[in-house]
């Protein structure tokens, strides 16, 4: 048997032939019921998304021909250009193919690392391979196992914390500025998209009160009314301000809307609580003079995105914490594969020594001159049963020792060679 | 034998010391719980070593410098674990024990033999104003911690600059709200402190302050010091870096004065 992992991602192709390769809906299925009626496959599952196209299967032994098959299948149906395919495929074999699995559900091989969308989209690929039921006893189990993977990389390493979406990033550095936002009022001026998503976080994290202004206050209500804020017009901004302790802006203005001298004004009136202002307007709305100001901490665009690199780099230092538990994992899985093969090897090899046996004793007995008494007759019995046992005894208790520690598969191919069990099953 | 004591609690303070320092910046969850149990353990011993000595002099053991420091970080440390029971705040360990180690290493370079009690200190006053006055200092103490950490926290937000400290610190609201909290409890003590003492020296000496003395006129400086900082906040509204600067410069006058000025101590 062999798992293996044939596909492309947004790291080995280009968009050019990722969008070629898109399997959605009808060719989705077509293709989960080829494969499944390849020569060779026996179990099956296609994962694709817009960054990848990843084949899973289990096969029989010797799977050259499945990839092969696969190959040409593919460049045939897609129009794939000659060697299109073997440039930018990659194909992971047993082990590796388990841990691929396992990081891409995980987030860890996403372009974003650690993006949750991708435990989702996997989620769909099983359910799909389910109910056309290509998978079976391995690829069910693998499947299982990869999202328990990426619930204890989630939980046990911050490879999904720290925002990494600028309107994120603003909320984030909101609270490590004012701790609870419960109490809070912020100021929205202008309806730029990055500025309200922003603002929409805000509201999900039970800011008190947004007001929102805006150039025409039929937009400012507008905007107003989908999270539950206050219009009011631009030129009441300044009047508002000692109440607000989160500002956000993204006016269109040419110039600055807000000098030095007005929100120092405002700091006075305020007694000098903490203010953040998000200036994400291009060109800039609030002259940056004011992040010298005591108690107001000024972040423009590319201060933004220079957080955002830093939380990216962090995501990223947790990746080798997330590998150790994804090889971790893998081992697991591989001893239960192991464990597959280990149980009925013994058996057999059990029944084998059991048959040469039972065989040996009828033609020493059909051949002894005298015939024997019953309790004669158990006595050599029980005496080659006893030599078959001692035999046994020292390669059945290695191999299931060699099971616990997970380094079977040599063995068990080892025992069914030397004591002629014939092919593995499992 | 409290001086075994001594130098196992020194022991797992430094160990504490390092894992706190290396959590602050690069290390993940797990090491800190292990922190807070060396620094537990730590603490026992410290707590024993000022039982025994206790149990051995028969007074409480404040009367001289080894003692003193010993006395006044382990009060740092008692007050840092009642903290960490009601916030979780492993990062305020990476500023407490290595002032606590500090003080015990201070203290390790000192006389510890323990001496016969000088009549002067041979007062029921005297604990009753080494308590209240140290447990004082101590809160002092975590509230500048807390106000040290706002002033990096502030500067990493102001100039932008995001590393590992930024994660692990609290946001600034929670670090002036907890810096003042523990100053509006170590005021009151320290106020009780400075009154009993003042009532110990009427007893001994006669005078309830001798204004040669430096530590005396040092204790007066902080406790205005505090009042004007408490004044300011309260009343004048400040705050931010200022009040969190004041609130540094307060302590190190205190661990200045404590280190420095003392007639009577050997």
């Amino acid at each position: 048997m062999e798992i293996l992992c044939i596909g492309v991602n947004h790291e080995t192709a280009p968009v050019a032939v990722r969008e070629r390769l898109a399997l959605t809906g009808k060719s989705l299925q077509e293709t989960l019921g080829w494969l499944k009626g390849l020569e060779g496959v026996r179990e099956a599952l296609v994962l694709a998304t817009c960054n990848r196209v990843e084949l899973y299967l289990v096969t029989e032994n010797e799977s050259g021909q499945v990839v092969s098959g696969i190959r040409d299948h593919f460049a045939e149906r897609f129009g794939l250009a000659e060697n299109d395919w073997d440039r930018f495929h990659y194909q992971h074999d047993y082990h590796e193919a388990i841990a691929h699995l396992f990081r891409v559900t995980s987030g860890m091989d996403s372009m974003v690392v650690g993006e949750p969308q991708i435990t989702g989209q996997v989620k769909e690929a099983y359910r799909q391979a389910v109910h056309q039921k290509t998978v079976g006893t391995i690829l069910n189990r693998l499947f299982h196992r990869c999202f328990h993977v990426s619930k204890r990389v989630r939980t046990e390493t911050e490879l999904a914390a720290r925002a990494v979406s600028v309107s994120y990033v603003a909320v984030e550095l909101a609270k490590k500025i004012f701790g609870d936002l419960r109490n809070r009022q912020a100021l929205l001026a202008g309806a730029g998209e990055m500025a309200e998503l922003a603002a929409r976080h805000l509201a999900s994290h039970g800011i008190a009160r947004i007001l929102v202004a805006s150039r025409t206050l039929e937009n400012a209500k507008r905007l107003a009314a989908s999270f539950q804020g206050e219009a009011i017009p631009l030129d009441s901004v300044p009047a508002s301000l000692p109440q607000i302790d989160i500002l956000l802006c993204s006016t269109a203005a040419p110039d600055y809307i807000l000098r030095a001298e007005q929100i120092r004004e405002a700091m006075r009136m305020r007694r000098h609580k903490p203010v953040f202002i998000i200036d994400i307007a291009v060109p800039r709305n609030i002259d940056p003079a004011v992040n010298t100001i005591e108690n107001v901490y000024l972040y423009d665009i590319d201060d933004l995105q220079g957080v955002l690199q830093a939380n990216l780099e962090e995501r990223r230092k947790e990746l080798k914490r997330a590998e150790a538990i994804v090889q971790e994992e893998v081992r697991t899985f591989l001893a239960w594969i192991n464990g597959l093969d280990l149980v009925p090897t013994i058996v057999s090899l059990r029944e084998r020594a059991e048959r040469i046996r039972a065989a040996e004793m009828e033609k020493a007995l059909s051949l002894l001159q005298t015939p024997v008494s019953a309790k004669d007759r158990k006595t050599i019995e029980a005496m080659s049963q006893a030599i078959v046992n001692k035999i046994l005894h020292d390669p059945v208790s290695t191999l299931k020792q060699a099971d616990e520690k997970g380094d079977t598969p040599g063995l068990v191919e080892a025992v069914r060679k030397l004591f002629s069990l014939g092919p593995q099953k499992g | 034998m409290d001086v075994h004591f001594f130098y196992l609690a020194l022991f797992f303070y430094s160990i504490a010391t390092v894992g706190y320092l290396a959590y602050l910046v690069w290390v993940k969850k797990p090491l800190w719980k292990a922190c807070r149990a060396v620094l537990v353990a730590g603490f026992l011993f410290h707590t024993a070593s000022i039982v025994a000595r206790y149990a051995e002099a028969g007074y409480t053991p404040v009367t001289n410098r080894f003692e003193s420091l010993i006395f006044f970080s382990w009060l740092l440390v008692a007050v840092y674990l009642a903290v960490q029971t009601r916030y979780t705040l492993p990062v305020l360990g990476a500023f407490v024990t290595p002032l606590a180690l500090g003080l015990l290493l201070m203290a390790s370079f000192r006389a510890k033999a323990i001496l016969p009690l000088d009549g002067q200190l041979d007062s029921r006053w005297l604990p009753a104003h080494v308590w209240f006055a140290f447990l004082g200092d101590a809160l002092l103490g975590i509230s500048a911690c807390f106000a040290a950490m706002y002033l990096l926290q502030e500067k990493i937000l102001k100039k932008k600059k995001i590393g590992p400290l930024y994660y692990r610190l609290p946001s600034l609201e929670i670090l002036d709200r907890l810096s003042y909290r523990c100053i509006s409890i170590g005021f009151p003590l320290l106020t009780v402190g400075i009154l009993t003492g003042s009532i110990w020296l009427k007893s001994s000496q006669g005078a309830y302050i001798n204004w040669q003395d430096g530590r005396q006129t040092a204790s007066l400086l902080i406790w205005f010091l505090y009042a004007g900082l408490l004044h300011g906040r309260l009343i004048a509204g400040w705050r931010g870096r200022r009040i969190a600067w004041m609130n540094v410069i307060g302590f190190l006058v205190i661990l200045v004065t404590f280190l420095q000025l003392s007639h009577f101590q050997k």
